[in-house]
């Protein structure tokens, strides 16, 4: 398990140092920053001189020396637009981003995997007809359009609810709903594949000659052997949930990291771009990571192959 | 039920994309002031107008244009490119396939949609950027399933018998592997092809990709949200069209998937 543990380490050590090349490479590809970012009008001079003071006349190899030690110590330098510390900045829209993302993985769960069960043990009824149609809908709508009519009904229409920012509650509501929507469709299916495969398995049938009943047929033998692929599936939308829901941040003025982001490329703010879009990619990584050290917690095989 | 739910949305998209100038008489760019923000069921305007007056049933309808536009040559990029890497890796191994590998695992440790917005903000805007951000953010996918594919066909006894033969390496990666590859690119493609279309309508949403007055269904909802008070229609069908679009070639992904290859059921 150690060995396991270490290798897996090493591994996503190396991804992350890979993964901020390509953000250094990416924002390079695009031509000079900085003449993005300036103002048309602006003098060939003053051009130079903003160049030369964020360091970009030094030859690439001197630049990306500087980046990865900056980047690898937290520092991705200061913000064109708020003239503040980038990584500062991102760190500060942690909070919005993870109240969001647990209310609606949180939701996300207590929906999908009791559906997902539900439609499989009562496969080719009315109900798994009915549930496999509802996560087909949820997973071809597209969240924005989900967005959109969910603001034209509680908030236009209905006057329930905000039509976005932040402060109570019930700002919190939609958006959190807009994005289990999405993923609860995903992994409701997942758990009715994984848990019909396993009720086909030969120890399901022994369980169920053997006289158990069938709650703990299902809860003991069945949703723990069924468990693995909705763990990573669900570890992955979580990953990809804390770098920030672009678009559904986006819709709700909700103040997390997906709309600085958003914010930081429509404004070609690529210091803050840098920032956001590492750090989304180093969280997601570590999410990767934590959902193989899982495996090796959920299934004893993995961990003596390793 | 899927095969045909599926096969009859997707039909229904493509008639729509292919006689779009012929289902209408609107010209979907045509501003008409005195007819603006019309609730559908206008004669003349069955969805109704936008806040220009422009017909809203010719810009859905010219919108599937450009989605199965997009999502054709993404799908046809992506599918070329990362499957003709694939074959390499899985059939050289060595270190094509390691760097193809660390390519992959930094790629995917980015989210597809955040990878895509990030290279089209980067590369610019337009029709012809977004399919590129697209493609270089979706290739990945296929290079990962095919490399796979190919190093388990290779091991099978109609390979090795084809390379005892003396068949040429050229003419055993495409004659004798690349067919029994097929299948999986074509599943992966009908798979990624809504992915597609859904992450276009996104990125153009947020203000990047295609732009006003380029009838994209993305960037009509986008324009969309500022008359949210008084024009639901011109929120709800572009999405809606958007939505049964994915939805019709998500259903024949799956059952294409079923029927050729069961074992990429995920």
């Amino acid at each position: 398990m150690r060995r396991y543990v270490a290798s897996r380490l090493a591994q996503a050590v190396m991804v992350v140092l890979l993964s901020l090349t390509a953000v250094f490479g990416m924002v390079r590809l695009g031509g000079d920053p900085v003449l993005l970012f300036l103002p048309m009008d602006i003098q060939a001079k003053d051009v130079n001189a903003i160049r030369q003071q964020l360091g970009f006349n030094d030859p690439l190899l001197v630049q990306y020396a500087r980046f990865m030690r900056g980047a690898v110590q937290g520092d991705f330098g200061q913000s064109l637009r708020y003239r503040r510390d980038a990584l500062g900045l991102v760190l500060e829209r942690l909070p919005a981003t993870l109240t969001l993302a647990a209310t609606s993985i949180a939701l996300t769960l207590l929906v999908a995997v009791p559906l997902g069960l539900l439609t499989a043990v009562r496969r080719d009824t009315m109900v798994d007809h009915v549930g496999t149609i509802a996560m087909v809908l949820g997973q071809a709508t597209p969240g924005f359009w989900l967005g959109l009519m969910l603001i034209y009904l509680f908030a236009v229409h209905l006057r329930w609810l905000p039509t976005g920012g932040t402060g109570s509650l019930a700002h919190l509501v939609m958006p959190s709903v807009v994005l289990a929507a999405f993923f609860s469709a995903r992994v409701a299916r997942l758990t009715r594949s994984a848990v019909l495969d396993v009720l086909g398995e030969e120890y399901v049938k022994t369980a169920r000659a053997k006289g158990l009943t069938e709650g703990r047929v299902i809860g003991k033998h069945t949703l723990r052997n069924a468990a693995i692929p909705i763990v990573t599936l669900a570890g992955l939308e979580a990953g990809q949930l804390l770098g920030g829901a672009v678009v559904t941040e986006t819709i709700f003025a909700w103040p997390g990291l997906g709309r600085l982001t958003v914010q930081a490329l429509l404004n070609r703010d690529f210091p803050v771009v840098m920032a956001a879009v590492s750090f989304t990619s180093i969280v997601y990584t570590l999410m990767n990571l934590a959902v193989d050290l899982a495996y090796g917690w959920l299934d004893p095989r993995v961990r003596f192959r390793a | 039920m899927k095969k045909w739910l599926g096969l009859g949305l997707t039909a229904m998209a493509i008639v729509a994309a292919l006689a779009a100038p012929w289902l209408t008489t609107h010209d979907p760019l045509l501003a008409d002031f005195v007819a603006s923000l019309k609730p559908p069921g206008t004669p003349g305007h069955p969805l109704g107008t936008d806040q220009l007056g422009r017909d809203l049933l010719a810009r859905v309808l010219h919108g599937a244009r450009l989605a199965l536009f997009i999502g054709v040559c993404t799908v046809l990029a992506t599918a070329v490119v990362g499957g003709l890497l694939g074959l390499l890796a899985g059939f050289v191994e060595r270190w094509p396939s390691a760097v193809l590998m660390r390519i992959a695992d930094v790629q995917l440790s980015f989210p597809f949609i955040l990878l895509a917005l990030t290279i089209n903000a980067i590369v610019g805007l337009g029709l012809r950027n977004i399919i590129l951000s697209l493609s270089a953010a979706g290739w990945v996918v296929y290079a990962r399933v095919v490399r796979g594919e190919v190093l388990s066909v290779k091991q099978r006894d109609f390979v090795q018998a084809a390379a005892a033969l003396g068949v040429g390496r050229a003419r055993l990666l495409f004659r004798h592997v690349l067919p029994n590859v097929a299948p999986s690119i074509i599943v992966v493609a009908s798979l990624q092809f809504s992915q597609f279309i859904v992450a276009e309508a996104a990125i153009s949403f947020l203000g990047f990709g295609v732009q006003p007055p380029t009838p994209a269904w993305g960037s009509m909802l986008s324009e969309s949200r500022d008359y949210l008070y008084v024009a639901w229609w011109l929120a709800a069908f572009p999405g809606a069209a958007l939505a049964l679009t994915a939805l019709g070639v998500n259903l024949l992904g799956d059952w294409l998937r079923d029927t050729l290859d069961p074992k990429l059921r995920v």
